[in-house]
């Protein structure tokens, strides 16, 4: 009996440190938050058109319980944000290939940055959101740049990724979400 | 053995210093001039709400305390609440609503985060009851070790504490 004791703080130690390896190695990212907004609408927030020939977007844009429309893909992106930069080759693909409408929000940008950095990589926005003051990423509960919302027929926020999107999380996550809610419509 | 010279100017030395902390102003945080609201009193509730709010980007600081790009924005954001006749938990509810709980830095008290805030009250009972058979323990290994000693020694010990013992010795 007195020996098991001796061992007690050694079987504690064991306990908590594998705890802590299974976190470190499999756990989620505890940098990543779990948005609130899934499963709720989108926000009502109106967003001003960025260019002179493309619209913005606002809650209309989106479907609703009483009047369903396609999925829609809401990337949230900057001039300044490297990782956005990164990412838009895969978002491209992602609007041509999978035929689902990206609704761009330029956020705490300038104009000419923004039209600029479109110019140069290629535009593949069905609508672009202007959020200059950065006012209308808060709704939306952005917190990272680049960001990426799917939101289904019913216009309820159904993913968000916080961070660029690459080949592998596409694959993964983005795009049997995205199937699964053509196949409902 | 330090001169009264020394002594003296130790003490206006660290009479000084208390009286630089005593007039120091409270740390002002990240706030910035131009975020703050003309009135004293809704500056000082926007203050209150941001200590309790999580900067998401370095999450282990207040938006009070971060410069964070987002923790500013957060900032301007309670404050325009806050013109707009928000009260103090309707400004919390609308963070809560756009990031969750995570953004409280009091998580508050619910069936889920219930061992968080009960784990003290648990550890601090372990370890009473822990202390308690300690001490039991200990009380009955003195009274078992007590009637240890051989007749030899008993019988030496009675003759070193005999009164006529001692005085034979002196």
């Amino acid at each position: 009996m007195k020996r098991i004791l001796f061992l007690l703080p050694l079987g504690l130690f064991i306990i908590v440190a594998g705890y802590f390896a299974w976190q470190l190695l499999y756990g989620r990212d505890p940098r990543i938050i779990p948005s609130a907004l899934i499963g709720n609408p989108v926000p009502e927030t109106e967003l001003p058109p960025l260019k002179d020939d493309k619209p913005g977007f606002g809650r209309a844009d989106f479907g609703s319980p009483d009047a369903e429309k396609a999925p829609v893909l809401v990337n949230v992106f900057a001039s300044w944000c490297g990782p956005c930069r990164a990412e838009h080759p895969f978002v491209t693909a992602l609007a041509k290939q999978e035929s689902i409408e990206v609704y761009g929000l330029n956020a705490k940008d300038n104009r000419q940055a923004a039209l600029d950095w479109l110019r140069d990589l290629g535009d593949p926005y069905a609508k672009i959101g202007f959020d200059p003051q950065g006012k209308a990423v808060l709704d939306w509960g952005v917190y990272g740049y680049p960001e990426t919302y799917l939101v289904n027929g019913r216009g309820e926020i159904v993913f968000k990724h916080v961070g660029p999107l690459y080949p592998d999380l596409i694959e993964r996550e983005l795009l049997p979400r995205i199937r699964a809610l053509k196949g409902e419509g | 053995m330090p001169s009264l010279m020394s002594r003296l100017s130790s003490a206006i030395l660290c009479a000084g210093f208390a009286l630089l902390i005593a007039l120091a102003p409270s740390p002002s945080g990240a706030v910035l001039p131009d975020e703050m609201l003309a009135d004293p009193a809704m500056e000082a509730r926007a203050r209150v709400i941001s200590k309790d709010i999580r900067c998401l980007v370095c999450q282990n600081q207040s938006i009070d305390d971060s410069d964070a790009d987002l923790a500013r924005d957060l900032r301007i954001l309670i404050r325009e609440r806050l013109n707009e006749g928000d009260t103090n938990d309707q400004v919390q509810d609308y963070l809560v609503a756009r990031y969750g709980e995570y953004v409280l830095l009091n998580p508050p008290m619910r069936a889920g985060t219930l061992l968080l805030w009960g784990a003290p009250a648990i550890l601090v009972l372990l370890g009473s009851i822990a202390v308690f058979f300690w001490f039991r323990g200990l009380g009955r290994k003195t009274a078992a070790a007590g009637p240890t000693l051989s007749a030899e020694e008993e019988a030496r010990l009675s003759s070193l504490i005999s009164p006529r013992n001692g005085k034979d010795q002196s």
